[in-house]
């Protein structure tokens, strides 16, 4: 008898993966977070919390239990710290969002996002679920490297097309069909990871190994570097054409990353970095946008820069923000973070630094930092190759997204149209997003198995 | 590719670390220097959509914000033009002066004494409001003051000289500062424009600086001070008392005020010099002396220094190198000698205070909005920059001033006066400047009080420190003793 219910605890114990229970238990958190953030805002915005609360925490919380369902069906052994992550920071993005369209109702403006967002959020998760339910393996991905190739490269150029091809705020970046924008860049990034994982994995033995050795250093031959060459005029043609600084350094220095990992050869990198730094160098004294961009960059509190249009009135307005948000902030609701232009998308982070303070801002660095830790690490525990390159590219492409657009907004790099990933507002923006999540997961949860 | 991979875990901290490194700038090490930038309105925004904090005097608000119906939620309301030199204005169009301006970080609920409500704020949301300042200031005597000066252009400051508190700071012309914190900017700018333009400077202080004054016969406090402090002379020493003076390496010479031959003896004695206020013998004492000795008892009392009560006080100025002829003249207080009436109050408060000079203050505690003490500020010692029997001596020469001299009329009935006037000389046919320094009780001093009229107090050069400055000090001291 007794020995018998000490074989149903054990089989019990097994049954129910410890990770999942981790991860419910990470969720929740974020989730009681999430909604002490909307709470926050409806207090000292409305003074009373409303019915909307149910919307604008409910929503998201009734997706991220759904996919933690799929996680237990589907992906048993999957990382546990990925999805309340990802939950954590899309919640907080929504709060803001919404702390700004209640400031812009009082400011009898029309345009509000938040609505939006929580719509765009459940498609997204949605997505990711449907990433782990229907792609058993990743390993599947490598029958389509070449049409995610083709797919990536058309995506990134598509908003050159005429016609459907869209500029805003002088940048081109943006897909419109049937009064729908969409920003290709963000899927375009999926598609190249996995091309580029694809494509090195097959090539890597020739990459590494080829070439003369010059002063010790090895020089690959020519040939090899043909694909690399196409990598930077494809990326140069974004910077050139659609104005566009920051895609056209997140691909390229995915790319950079990518080819490292897979051939050990610094070499590459380093020509890599020349070429792109020469490229973008050349670029920025000749094309007029991209110059001035430098320009406000370099001196932004200069009247002429701060005056002109296009100039850096946003930039510096959004340090403004940083500041007045102080070692603590002002609290959710507190500050006036809709003094900068685009607070709720490229500016989200300032709006945060205001109402969060610089305590706020490093928990949610941290957040990013332990999503793309954890990515790394699935890259490391994977013994094949593809999966090593496909892990790592999509969470470097997060970690230097992150980079490039707060080092934008707090005039660390030249100042570019990246949205920050799960936080900022825009459909592209998370679907991308979170469907690199339900790749990572999909990913760490073979990568579990193998180890067992 | 594990090694690569953890290369690649480096180059991501690094990259975070940069983020880091950068937000903690912007957020900690350069935020004041972005909020105080022009263009950041938040701070302004900040002050209006939440309740800044009063300005108390003995519990009664002189300035506070009520709340109100548009869009600025609050309206800053002063209540009386006799303390806008202290609280200056706070104004969403044109800044802010005075302690709205100096005690902003309280005011405003910045400091850190109220960490912990800044921390409730971050989970709650709501926001902090400011902090109370209750000030040293005695509504009575800050009244007295006031109705003394009267429609005259001028300052009085009243200090207690073994606290450094100060108990009544007045400049007139007052202003309304009402009219500045008005919600319609073209009505604040126009009232703005008003004050600049309008006679007697009322946006300036006249008690702290802005724009410095004369000294006059005041001065010879310090000159005074440093014969005394050097061990040479005494109160009874014999100092030369020619009817006139000519002054070294030049034809011109220099006479008593009024001509007087001051007693005609061929010498009078230092407490004599002080008593009826010869510039003859102050003018041979000082070239005697030395620049060198009297600049540095002057630095010593505080000249070159900018007090802050926290609101910043104008440094007075005593010259830099001067040839005899020109010390002979700043002996008297004359030549480019500049004073605060501050400054003069504190030399005074120091001789009350048997020679050591409390630092002055204003701001007696900090309360927050439901009256919890955040900090209370304690006395402190600025110096002592004369000794006991020197401040010993200076005293029994002030007496004598009040008691039979020059500056008969700071005399109070009941108690003993020691002071000294000043009719300062602006050059030409400009107006004097006129001044009378001293403390009461003179043996157990209760407040050090200047009294400067300037303009000549609207006498051009007829009047005197005697005639027109010490009656405003008798009746400042009233205030005080009559409590």
């Amino acid at each position: 008898m007794s020995s018998n219910v000490t074989e149903r605890i054990a089989k019990i114990v097994r049954v129910v993966p410890r990770n999942r229970n981790t991860e419910l238990f990470l969720l929740l958190f974020a989730l009681a977070i999430n909604a002490f953030e909307v709470v926050q805002v409806q207090l000292s915005t409305l003074q009373a919390v409303t019915g909307d609360f149910w919307f604008y925490w409910g929503a998201l919380a009734g997706a991220g239990l759904l996919l933690h369902l799929v996680l237990r069906l589907r992906a048993r052994e999957a990382d546990p710290l990925i999805l309340p992550i990802a939950v954590a920071l899309n919640g907080l993005g929504i709060a803001e969002i919404y702390r700004l369209d209640i400031a812009a109702l009082a400011n009898h403006q029309t345009e509000l996002f938040a609505e939006k967002q929580v719509i765009w959020s459940l498609v997204a998760m949605v997505l990711a679920g449907a990433v782990i339910m229907y792609i058993p393996s990743h390993l599947v991905l490598r029958r389509y490297v070449f049409i995610a190739g083709a797919l990536g490269v058309g995506l990134l150029l598509a908003p050159m097309l005429p016609f459907i091809g869209k500029t805003i705020n002088g940048a081109s970046l943006w897909l419109s069909i049937g009064g729908l924008t969409f920003q290709p860049g963000e899927l375009a990034k999926i598609a190249l990871t996995i091309f580029f994982a694809g494509y090195l994995v097959q090539r890597k033995d020739s990459l590494a190994m080829t070439g003369r050795t010059v002063f010790g250093i090895q020089i690959p031959k020519a040939r090899e570097l043909g694909p690399i060459l196409a990598i930077w005029v494809v990326s140069l043609l974004v910077l050139v054409v659609q104005h566009d600084l920051g895609t056209s350094l997140l691909f390229f220095g995915l790319f950079l990353v990518m080819i490292y990992t897979a051939t050990g050869r610094a070499i590459y990198t380093v020509v890599g970095l020349g070429m792109f730094l020469t490229g973008a160098l050349v670029a920025s004294r000749t094309i007029d946008y991209v110059t001035k961009r430098f320009d406000a960059w370099l001196n932004p509190f200069d009247d002429g820069h701060y005056n002109a249009i296009g100039g850096s009135y946003q930039l510096v307005q959004g340090l403004f923000g940083f500041a007045h948000g102080g070692l603590l902030g002002t609290g959710l609701g507190g500050g006036v973070p809709q003094l900068v232009p685009l607070a709720e998308s490229d500016f989200i982070v300032a709006s945060l630094a205001e109402e969060l303070g610089l305590a706020g801002i490093f928990v949610i660095f941290t957040l990013y930092i332990l999503l793309v830790a954890r990515g790394l690490r699935i890259g490391f525990n994977h013994n094949d190759d593809f999966s090593k390159l496909l892990a790592t590219g999509l969470s470097f492409v997060i970690a230097l997204q992150v980079f490039i657009v707060i080092g934008g907004v707090t005039r660390l790099v030249p100042l570019t149209g990246l949205t920050t990933p799960l936080l900022a507002a825009g459909g592209s923006s998370l679907v991308a997003n979170w469907i690199i999540i339900g790749l990572l997961l999909r990913i760490s949860d073979t990568n579990r198995k193998e180890v067992e | 590719m594990n090694r690569e991979l953890r290369r690649i875990s480096l180059v991501v901290a690094a990259m975070f670390l940069a983020l880091f490194i950068s937000a903690t700038n912007l957020q900690v090490l350069s935020s004041d220097s972005l909020a105080k930038d022009q263009r950041n309105v938040r701070a302004i925004y900040d002050g209006y959509l939440k309740q800044r904090g009063a300005i108390l005097v003995d519990s009664q608000p002189i300035a506070q914000s009520v709340p109100v119906a548009d869009a600025f939620h609050f309206d800053r309301k002063y209540s009386s033009d006799m303390y806008s030199a202290i609280t200056g204005f706070y104004s969403y169009y044109q800044g802010a002066t005075g302690l709205e301006s100096s005690a902003n970080d309280y005011l405003s609920g910045k400091n850190s004494a109220q960490f912990f409500e800044q921390l409730n704020a971050l989970f709650s949301g709501k926001p902090v409001s400011g902090a109370s300042i209750e000030l040293t200031i005695d509504p009575k005597v800050q009244k007295a003051a006031w109705d003394a000066l009267g429609n005259r252009t001028g300052a009085v400051v009243a200090i207690e000289p073994s606290t450094g508190n100060i108990l009544a700071m007045v400049s007139t012309p007052g202003y309304s500062a009402n009219k500045l914190a008005v919600h319609s900017g073209s009505k604040s700018q126009a009232n703005y424009n008003g004050l600049l333009a309008s006679p007697g400077d009322p946006l300036i202080n006249k008690a702290i600086g802005g724009s410095l004054y004369t000294p006059g016969s005041v001065f010879k406090l310090v000159v005074a001070a440093t014969a005394l402090e050097s061990g040479q002379y005494t109160v009874t020493s014999e100092l030369p008392n020619p009817p006139s003076y000519t002054l070294p390496n030049t034809s011109t010479k220099i006479r008593n005020s009024g001509g007087s031959t001051c007693g005609g003896t061929k010498t009078v004695t230092l407490l004599h010099a002080l008593q009826f206020s010869c510039n003859i013998p102050f003018a041979e004492l000082g070239v005697a002396l030395g620049q060198d000795k009297i600049r540095a008892m002057a630095k010593a009392f505080g000249f070159g220094q900018s007090f802050r009560i926290p609101t910043v006080a104008t440094a007075s100025v005593y010259p830099d190198n001067m040839d005899d002829a020109q010390t002979a003249l700043a002996s008297f207080g004359q030549f480019d000698v500049r004073v605060t009436p501050l400054q003069m109050a504190l030399i005074t408060a120091a001789i009350a205070n048997g020679g050591k000079e409390m630092n002055p203050q204003l701001i007696e505690n900090v309360q927050s909005s439901n009256l919890a003490l955040l900090s209370q500020t304690q006395p402190s010692e600025f110096g002592s920059p004369i000794s006991k029997s020197t401040a010993d001596g200076l005293k029994k020469m002030m007496i004598a001033a009040v008691k039979n001299g020059v500056s008969t009329n700071g005399q109070v009935s009941g108690t003993t006066v020691a002071g000294k006037t000043g009719t300062a000389q602006n050059g030409g046919n400009a107006p004097y400047t006129l001044w009378f320094t001293g403390f009461a009780p003179a043996d157990n001093p209760k407040v050090a009080v200047v009294v400067m009229v300037a303009n000549g107090g609207g006498l051009g050069q007829n009047g005197s420190g005697n005639i027109v400055a010490a009656p405003i000090a008798r009746k400042v001291i009233k205030a005080v003793l009559n409590k």
